[in-house]
């Protein structure tokens, strides 16, 4: 009965895509007030409706109901009740609901919370989302609906895949969905605005918190992933280039692009054209991602189940979306007034090397992922590109990046002084050449790249401060008078702060990890020792723990312990263990992890030789590894501070009546 | 019930692919300098059963087989490089995480500094034009306007 | 000028859609690799037989004279049960000669499996470290070559044969080289 409901509610919700698609359209093109007024309702009611079919399938998984096929192909009794609920979003059909429930909060919140947005461009805008939205529902019903029933009902389900049952590969997907589809609001604030023929800075503050909170998302959830990877599949690697993480990925690049890109249209009236291209390929890359995933056309390990015909209709999706808004964009960018003015160098120009920087970025991640498959498809060699590829291409293409990321803000607007710039990072520059000598010293025989690396890390994150000293004058004013300014600068400034730093702390996490990296495979018999980076490693044991679904265990496992002494004290306790379900014949590693700072110790247990007795165990040390997760959360929170701004959130009430010349430009 | 899923996991175990870290400590060779060329070429080998994953670095028999041979074409006195064309001979250039620089890849290599180079001239070309632009874009002053600004210049002090 | 810059982004898209499409229409399983050996002569190799069958070995010197199937298996792999029916019939009809590479599988396992689905092998190497395998380029099983007269191997078919694969590819290309 619920399936059917939730059926008939995805139906609704189709039907109310196609009214909110195409009536507010007319409406703002007639200026019909009430044909746009519509929009709203319209995006109201259909976030009700996708929301009622989401409760109703993770209800039918919830209590497990045999009869809806796809609880059957992902989901088993003896599932502990956390999969159960994320077994919803774990597949193909799940997770494309979640798309469009996403899709569908993401309308309703700019029908509800946009108050100050023109007439015509949030009914444009809000048009633009029921449009997109009414290609994935018609997807959904047509070739991937989930609420299909199977007849007779089997007795039981064949389970999850256990990689997917993991805490943090529960949040995963929808914090990457969130990411991904809070994109789609800027693809229809561009595409509105195409349509309108007008690009100003109003648009631009429109834009910028939607924009913000799909970033942000999008961050925590690559973060997340990665993490993931990181203890889940056993030796300690944190990002492989895989094709789907890059398609996570590419979305990222261009939306931190369309981010600095939006900052220029509002502040200064210039780089329309550039940021409308931004806002519709950022969400053409999501919609491309979508698409490799679950073509077929390429193989993962996020890759869902090959069928080409949901393959074809994605394609079309993305051909009317992306082809559509790229055509508006052919049409309507000459229309586009040329804005304000800037020398090469100054702000406005250190953003433009950024949107060149990053967009070269992305391309060149795009290439190493499509290249395989263009060049099978012309018939040529079946090739590979893996990590040596995107080593050699991408990280030179970011160096200068987050080198120019510290100096650009220093510069003004319109006009900057990149001598003066660089002499107030004088300070800056000195704590880099003291991190490389340090780096130099602690490491002697390590890779000369690492010591370069880190001092860039510290040039990042040292510089990121660099604005906030000059503006509250620090030590050339009381300190307690520099405090009060900081207390009283906009949030936004303190976003940018935290933004650029924890861009610092990721790339000095990943130097430390990829040079200084400590490993030692060894057999190990129990009470055995062994010496790895200062530490010392002792296997006590291994003991066996039989499948027991009724205290949530539907696996048997081997968990070994390893105790982590360091100078005699014992540090940790690793419990390093090897899993086998039975019901879905799969076996997973979980390493034994603990953190030490902002290093880790690790250890993976092997199989044990039958012959000898002892354990096959991989011991690790990883330095800095946590700052690489860490630095994202950063990332994460300076753009979290930047949303809370009011400032730059229209439809916030004004806290109060402020002329509009007395708010300080930054 | 458990006794037989045990068993019958044991079963399989002992005929699947083992779920170990991947360089088995009996794989490792005895000459450290061998050793490290072994990992160093492994690296670049892609686990062609796997999702993405070098053989150093992957679980899977045929990962575990290749490591093998790699380190046996190593004792025997190949160089790097006739390491790598054995594997490839047999398996096509696919096996290689880091693709050849031939001209079917001539594209895939220099296609990022090319795509730099002409985004960054379409950038500076970008940044002419408006300069340009700008200076043609101010109309000349009406003869009102020509008026007014002669007589604040005339009133000015120099 | 503009209007062709602002042409490009579009121009861009739909070449690679238009790549995506050829590569969705082309039907092609992504997980295959195509063969590195095609053309080329069959690798040296000599393989001790199955004892308990009673079928001899299997090696390169075998292959010359006719054209054969020379198809690698496992008695634990589950896709090789649903393809063998197809290669019992084959050999039943006698069209070419079926030589089997038992890959990495207890010799008692497959004895005991073709026992049990029947032997369309005329000869039968045992691969026990799968180092056969992997000189002629094989990365699990089921995997089936058609290997020429010379001794040349002609045609990589990966994962079980389908009975329509059998009629529409396998077929044919042995008939072509058996004149």
């Amino acid at each position: 009965m619920i399936p059917e409901l939730g059926q008939f509610a995805l139906i609704l919700a189709l039907l109310l895509s196609i009214v909110q698609g195409t009536l507010p359209l007319i409406g703002a093109a007639r200026g019909d007030r009430a044909l746009m007024n519509l929009a709203p309702a319209a995006a109201t009611g259909q976030f009700v409706v996708v929301l009622v079919a989401f409760l109703a399938l993770m209800q039918a998984y919830v209590v497990s109901d045999f009869s809806v096929l796809n609880v059957v192909q992902n989901s088993h009794s003896a599932k502990p009740m956390l999969y159960k609920i994320s077994g919803v979003w774990g597949n193909h059909e799940g997770s494309m609901v979640l798309w469009v429930l996403i899709l569908a909060g993401f309308g309703w919140a700019v029908g509800r919370f946009g108050t100050n947005l023109p007439p015509t461009l949030k009914a444009r805008v809000l048009a633009v989302q029921g449009l997109i939205a009414l290609g994935f529902l018609a997807f959904i019903l047509i070739t991937s609906n989930p609420f299909e029933r199977v007849v007779p009902a089997p007795l039981d389900g064949r389970d999850l895949n256990p990689l997917l049952q993991d805490p943090g590969l529960a949040f995963h997907p929808p914090f990457l969905y969130l990411g991904y589809v809070g994109f789609s609001i800027a693809f229809s604030f561009a595409a509105a605005a195409l349509i309108e023929g007008r690009v100003d800075p109003a648009w631009a503050r429109w834009v910028r918190p939607w924009t913000l909170a799909a970033w942000v998302s999008l961050t925590l959830g690559i973060a997340l992933g990665s993490w993931w990877a990181y203890y889940e599949l056993g030796w300690g690697g944190w990002w492989f280039w895989d094709p789907v993480e890059n398609a996570s990925f590419m979305p990222w690049l261009a939306g931190t692009a369309l981010l600095h890109s939006a900052i220029v249209v509002e502040k200064r009236d210039a780089l329309k054209s550039w940021t409308i291209l931004l806002a519709i390929v950022t969400f053409s890359l999501s919609l491309m991602g979508t698409f490799l995933v679950r073509s077929g056309i390429l193989t993962s390990v996020h890759a869902f189940a090959v069928d080409p015909a949901r393959g074809t209709f994605i394609l079309g999706l993305l051909a009317l979306a992306t082809g559509g808004a790229l055509t508006l964009y052919a049409l309507r960018a000459p229309v586009l007034k040329v804005g304000g003015l800037f020398q090469p160098l100054s702000r406005e120009g250190s953003l433009v090397l950024n949107n060149l920087l990053l967009s070269t970025a992305c391309a060149t991640v795009l290439l190493g992922t499509l290249y395989p498959l263009f060049l099978d498809a012309v018939g040529g060699d079946k090739v590979s590109v893996g990590a040596p590829y995107f080593n050699a291409t991408f990280v030179p293409i970011m160096t200068p990046l987050v080198i120019a990321m510290t100096v650009g803000p220093m510069l003004a607007w319109k006009r900057g002084d990149l001598a003066g710039a660089l002499q107030r990072l004088h300070w800056v520059a000195g704590i880099a050449a003291l991190a490389a000598i340090a780096t130099w010293y602690a490491h002697r025989g390590g890779p000369v790249l690492a010591v370069f690396g880190m001092a860039v890390a510290a040039w990042a994150f040292f510089g990121a401060f660099a604005e906030l000293v000059e503006r509250i004058r620090l030590f050339r004013i009381p300190l307690p008078d520099s405090l009060v300014r900081a207390a009283n600068l906009p949030l936004s400034a303190w976003g940018l702060v935290l933004g650029h730093a924890g861009m610092g702390v990721t790339v000095a996490g990943i130097v430390a990890i990829s040079a200084w990296n400590n490993e030692l495979v060894v057999a190990m018999q129990p009470g055995q020792t062994v010496r790895l980076a200062g530490y010392e490693f002792t296997l006590d044991g291994v003991r066996q723990l039989p499948f027991d679904a009724a205290r949530g265990r539907n696996y048997e496992a081997q968990i070994g312990s390893v105790t982590v002494r360091e100078d005699g004290a014992v540090v940790a306790t690793l419990r390093p263990e090897k899993r086998w379900y039975p019901v879905a014949q799969t076996e997973t590693t979980e390493a034994g992890i603990h953190a030490h700072g902002f290093s880790n110790v690790y250890a993976a247990l092997g199989a044990q030789d039958a012959a000898t007795g002892a354990w096959s165990v991989r011991l690790y040390q990883h330095p800095l590894v946590l700052l690489i997760w860490g630095g994202a959360a950063v990332m994460s929170l300076g753009g979290v501070l930047s949303l809370a701004d009011r400032r730059l959130r229209v439809g916030a009430p004004a806290k109060r009546r402020v002329p509009a010349h007395a708010v300080p430009a930054e | 019930m458990t006794a037989l899923l045990r068993s019958l996991a044991l079963a399989l175990a002992l005929l699947l692919p083992l779920a170990a870290g991947a360089v088995e400590p009996g794989e490792k060779l005895a000459d450290p300098a061998l050793e490290a060329r072994a990992r160093g070429i492994s690296q670049h080998l892609r686990c062609l059963v796997c999702q993405n994953q070098s053989i150093d670095d992957s679980n899977a028999g045929l990962a575990k087989d290749l490591r093998v041979l790699v380190r046996e074409r190593l004792t025997a006195g190949d160089t790097d490089e006739q390491v790598m064309d054995f594997v490839v001979q047999r398996y096509g250039s696919f096996v290689l995480l880091k693709p050849p620089f031939k001209p079917e890849t001539y594209a895939l290599w220099l296609g990022p500094a090319a795509i730099l180079l002409v985004a960054g001239f379409g950038v500076a070309v970008f940044l002419r034009r408006r300069r340009t632009e700008a200076v043609v874009e101010s109309a000349p002053l009406t003869e009102a306007e020509k008026r007014r600004l002669a007589a604040l210049t005339d009133g000015s002090t120099p | 000028m503009r209007r062709l810059i602002a042409l490009l982004p579009l121009a861009v898209f739909a070449v690679v859609a238009g790549y995506f499409l050829v590569n969705l229409t082309s039907g092609r399983d992504p997980r295959e690799l195509p063969s590195a050996l095609i053309d080329q002569p069959a690798p040296q190799f000599a393989l001790p037989p199955l004892e308990a069958v009673g079928k001899p070995g299997l090696g390169t010197a075998d292959l010359k004279g006719q054209v054969h199937l020379v198809n690698f298996f496992a008695s634990w792999c589950v896709p090789c049960r649903a393809e063998h029916p197809v290669l019992v019939r084959l050999a039943e009809q006698g069209t070419v000669p079926v030589v089997g590479i038992a890959y990495k599988d207890k010799p008692e396992a497959s004895a005991a499996w073709l026992g049990q689905l029947g032997n369309p092998y005329g000869r039968i190497g045992v691969d026990l470290n799968g180092r056969a395998a992997i000189d002629w380029g094989v990365t699990g099983v089921p995997e089936t070559f058609i290997v020429d007269r010379e001794g040349r191997i002609r045609y990589r078919h990966w994962g079980p044969i389908d009975p329509v694969a059998m009629e529409q590819k396998i077929l044919p290309l042995v008939k072509e080289l058996q004149r």
